[in-house]
């Protein structure tokens, strides 16, 4: 067997892997090797509440300033829609949903909102509802404003992406501490950060908008004699009008997602508060109805959003003006009378806990295994290591100088046998067989630093190179680094998962129509859905642990595998197929040797936002009970220690971020194939 | 012809560069410039000389096109014209002012009352209908409601698009769209028509249609126009001048007879080898003052040589024109000699 030469690049990687070799054996005998060096550690939380604390006292004013400003509108809104008896808003969402989607969506509006009042939902509901109303026009005039602004100033727009990415990655509740001392105890923190959170789909889509008005419709809008204004405002934006649409739909539900999340400070009574309680209560049939609320709530918006987005302006008013008109009839004719049918549907509720304790303990045997096989065939290995969690209780042998030998022999063969016509998928290999070894928290310190500063550098430069060594180094100062590898851990081994999983589906339905239409809806929904509530079917079947956490992130990151690769083996172009058939390809071949190389552009963007999902699941994923960064973050907002959220939210907005610019640039990282 | 026509907008060499310090190139003021030796420099310095040391003379009401492959800078030309590009040096003189020179406010007045543009994609506002699109240039300048209308439906109905007023551009064909395009650019009245490749995006057969159509508006609308194609055999069909642009310049300005009959070098008459000059040299172009005009009525000045074949075969030697002149056999004969070395006039 003859090796091929091996590149400059490869030969880097080679030498890589051999020095993660050697240092993982040393780790053995020098224990300095395995964690961050504890000697090492600053008191960075401390220092950086030194720094915030008068910050924040010196903006008070202003907070308060701005906190009384929000809080009228709000409890305005408020009052509005306690006041109007229900009837009247179901009617006014129904002929809102009548303009945007038609008949069958108004249907569904109104058996959505007539099952809201039933299970005894109404009045938090309407609470989140407020919530959404004040933060999305605040989120989408800002995001209007700074996308226009850096349209108008394309120097603006390097500096703009990065701060969105940062809004975007950076938990919520790792700086919802300042937030609450700057803003006072109230729903204004919990409002700005959900703006915080929302604003970023607004401003990219008006920069792709307005970027995406076809020069020729400028340059008669020019000759016609448009001033600067005219232009902007009778031209740019009334051509961009769809796609600013598409982000006020994501706008809206972003910020619906993040309202429902920020529940956790509670003080409000709203939905989000209502699962969280119910949660911590144990009572299943609650929070599901809670969590079926939420999901209700989050279609309904999402399809009246979309559906304005889709048609446009061109649509008559009139159906509008007239439910509108109905709707005020409605509720001066039933105002002040108590309509809602008090706690029948809690009851029923409640006794649906009964059902569902005997569906878990029916179904344990099933979910039981299913929880074994991935802890221990995959979470174990990926944790501990094979050298961690081979012991004779578990895996029937003891780890003898012999075995170790014949693992590590038997992992040079197989990576020399791979990569002996691609080199790097040898190397890739080698890696995984050594992170098997070692499992992902225990491969050595300086060993992850060198790889993320080889791999960054390749990928993205000494930028992207300086922010992950900055990322790990802060983690590694501030006493982080165990919850933060085991954060990389569990993202990773969801990201396996729902990749695996999703990627399988998303082949399934690019092949099949039917399973697509079948498939579509389900992943339409999951995708709605604020990411609350996927902790509830986790947590009902799972109880609590790093298991049930698992089941919720992989539930969330699932969708985006699926969309992409669906989408990028459809949109392989179609007389390629028919020249690999002509060429007698079969199946098999047409999949893996035509569709799914051309569709790698597409499959590695599912990557990224797979990757992504699964970072920004993590930290609400905590609320069930893991050991990782978003724990935390968790634990730093009970303290109300802003320094240490911060800290910790700054690592996993550090990981995500370069985890994106990873996956984004075309480069050289380990497992590339070409 | 008896007196000289009124020069509407004329050009003295114009510059237009893209690259990265184009600027630079044009700062020193007072010494002439080797337009030849300059473009060469540009292009070793990583410049793009789009536009290099166009002059010519638009007459008042003449279809003046501009013709060039694409990359000649045709179209940068004519976005230069219309101040859609800053140029880096030359002059622009148009209804007495530096049209180079004028800017903010007063370029924004000259837009919306003396030119009008039509692009080749149209350009057409999405959210607007074709009645709304026309007034779109009379609603910018702060024209009333019902007199805009008023008038973008008068231009709809001169583009015979009057039933279609409340159709988005989405539910028009190519064609129609391009009939919009028309006659929004025509709503303002303008005295100055630029035509960017307007039907080059249609069908070959609307193409044509929408060549007569536009013979016939400016029949009745005498604008002075500013035309530009890549299509040669449109360039003959409309112009009463052409300029043949290549790579940046212009290489020669003449009537669609004097293009095609004396090609400035190989380029143009490479060029050109393709048109049936049967079809395109038309009777005006070889006819000369007679006292004494044969028998007949006199044929039409703009009618193609070719009508003359039948009578041609029967032995007529002389032809009446319109304008008292006459085209003698040989002179047609000649023309028709040139077209059989090229291939025959079927095409």
């Amino acid at each position: 067997m003859t090796l091929p030469r091996l590149t400059r690049a490869e030969m880097l990687w080679v030498l890589l892997l051999a020095a993660s070799v050697l240092l993982a054996a040393l780790a053995h005998v020098f224990p300095v090797l395995r964690g961050f060096p504890a000697g090492l550690t600053l008191p960075l939380a401390d220092w950086a509440n030194a720094v915030l604390t008068p910050l924040v006292e010196a903006l008070r004013p202003l907070g308060r300033l701005v906190s009384a400003a929000v809080e009228g509108p709000l409890e305005a809104i408020r009052a509005a829609l306690a006041w109007l008896p229900w009837p009247a808003t179901v009617l006014l969402v129904a002929a809102l949903a009548l303009q945007a989607g038609g008949r069958g969506l108004a249907v569904f509006a109104a058996a959505a909102l007539g099952l809201v009042v039933a299970m005894g939902y109404w009045p938090k509901a309407m609470n989140t509802l407020a919530l959404v109303l004040i933060s999305v026009p605040l989120a989408v005039g800002i995001g209007f404003a700074l996308g226009a602004l850096a349209h108008r100033f394309p120097k603006l727009q390097p500096a703009l992406v990065v701060l969105l990415d940062v809004m975007q990655t950076w938990p919520a509740f790792g700086y919802l501490i300042p937030l609450l001392l700057l803003f006072g105890f109230g729903p204004t923190a919990g409002l700005a950060a959900s703006v915080v959170f929302s604003i970023p789909p607004m401003v990219r889509n008006t920069l792709v908008g307005l970027r995406g008005v076809p020069p020729a419709i400028v340059e008669s809008a020019l000759m016609a004699g448009a001033t600067p204004a005219q232009l902007f405002w009778q031209a740019r934006v009334p051509s961009a009008l769809p796609q600013l649409l598409v982000g006020v739909n994501q706008t809206t539900m972003a910020s619906l997602s993040m309202v429902i999340i920020i529940a956790i400070i509670g003080g409000f009574d709203d939905i989000g508060w209502e699962v969280l309680s119910a949660m911590r209560a144990a009572e299943l049939g609650r929070s599901l109805g809670a969590g079926l609320v939420i999901v209700l709530i989050a279609v309904l918006l999402d399809r009246i959003t979309r559906g304005f987005a889709a048609r446009g302006r061109r649509t008559g008013r009139r159906v509008l003006w007239i439910g509108a008109a109905a709707a005020l009839v409605l509720a001066v004719a039933l105002a002040g009378q108590d309509l809602l049918p008090g706690d029948a549907g809690q009851r029923s509720l409640r006794r649906l806990d009964g059902w569902l304790l005997d569906f878990v303990a029916w179904s344990a045997p099933f979910f039981g295994l299913l929880r074994n096989a991935i802890t221990y065939g995959v979470m174990l290995p990926m944790r501990l290591g094979f050298s961690g969690s081979a012991s004779p209780m578990v895996w029937g042998f003891a780890l003898t100088p012999a075995i170790i030998a014949a693992y590590a022999l038997a992992s040079l063969a197989l990576a020399l046998w791979l990569g002996r016509r691609r080199p790097m998928r040898g190397i890739a290999f080698g890696f995984a067989a050594l992170l098997v070894w070692t499992g992902l928290p225990g491969f050595p310190w300086p060993g992850v630093f060198a790889l993320a500063g080889v791999a960054c550098w390749r990928a993205g430069g000494p930028g992207l190179c300086a922010l992950a060594l900055a990322g790990l180094a802060l983690a590694g100062v501030s006493g982080l680094w165990a919850p933060m590898m085991q954060s990389i851990y569990l993202c990773a081994v969801a990201v396996l998962i729902s990749f695996a999983l999703g990627g399988a589906l998303g082949v399934l339905a690019a092949e099949s129509d039917r399973f697509s239409a079948l498939l579509r809806p389900v992943s339409d929904a999951l995708q709605t859905m604020p990411q609350f509530v996927f902790l509830i079917p986790a947590l009902m079947l799972f109880k609590v642990g790093e298991f049930t956490a698992l089941i919720a992130i992989v539930l969330y990151a699932v969708v985006p595998p699926i969309r992409y690769v669906e989408h990028g083996l459809r949109s392989v172009r179609a007389d390629l197929v028919e020249a690999a058939v002509q060429m007698g390809a079969t199946p098999r071949q047409m999949l893996w040797q035509v569709k799914l190389p051309l569709a790698r552009p597409s499959v590695r963007l599912g990557l990224n936002q797979t990757i992504m999902a699964a970072l920004s699941m993590l930290v609400i994923a905590a609320l069930v009970g893991t050991r990782e960064l978003g724990q935390q973050v968790y634990v730093a907002l009970s303290k109300a220690d802003a320094g240490a959220g911060m800290i910790a939210g700054g690592i996993i907005a550090c990981i995500a971020l370069v985890a994106d610019r990873l996956l984004r640039t075309p480069g050289e990282a380990p497992g590339r194939t070409d | 012809m008896a007196q000289a026509p009124e020069i509407m907008l004329s050009c003295r060499n114009l510059w237009k560069v893209f690259g990265p310090r184009p600027g630079y190139y044009f700062d020193t003021a007072g010494y002439r410039i080797d337009p030849d030796a300059l473009a060469a420099r540009l292009r070793r310095e990583g410049h793009i000389p789009a536009v290099a040391d166009a002059s010519f003379d638009v007459k008042k009401g003449e279809i003046f096109v501009i013709m060039g492959l694409s990359g000649s800078g045709k179209s940068t030309l004519v976005r230069c014209l219309s101040r859609l590009l800053d140029i880096e040096h030359g002059a622009m003189e148009f209804d007495g002012r530096d049209l180079g020179r004028v800017g903010g406010r007063e370029l924004t007045e000259i837009r919306r009352r003396k030119m009008g543009m039509v692009f080749q994609s149209f350009g057409l506002m999405p959210h607007l209908t074709a009645l709304e699109n026309v007034a779109f240039p009379l609603k910018l300048r702060g024209m009333d409601r019902a007199a805009r209308e008023a008038r973008a439906q008068e231009m709809l109905d001169l583009v015979e698009l009057g039933g279609r007023a409340d159709a988005l551009p989405t539910e028009l064909s190519g064609g129609q769209q391009q009939r919009v395009g028309i006659a929004r650019s025509l709503a303002p009245d303008p005295e100055l028509w630029f035509l960017d490749e307007p039907f080059s995006a249609l069908d070959p057969l609307i193409r044509r249609q929408m060549q007569d159509e536009f013979l016939r508006l400016q029949r009745q609308l005498k604008k002075t126009i500013v035309f530009i194609t890549h299509d040669i055999m449109e360039a003959c069909r409309l112009a009463d001048r052409i300029a043949l642009m290549r790579g940046g310049r212009i290489i020669q300005i003449g009537t669609p007879a004097e293009i095609l009959l004396s090609p400035a070098d190989d380029y143009v008459a490479a060029f050109t080898a393709e048109v049936a000059l049967g079809r395109a040299i038309r009777l005006g172009d070889l006819a000369q003052p007679d006292a004494a005009p044969p028998e007949g009525a006199p044929l039409s000045a703009r009618a193609p040589i070719e009508v003359l074949l039948p009578a041609l075969a029967a032995g007529q030697r002389r032809f009446a024109v319109e304008g008292g002149r006459v085209v003698e056999a040989a002179a047609v004969l000649e023309v028709l000699h040139r077209d059989a070395r090229h291939g025959g006039t079927a095409t």
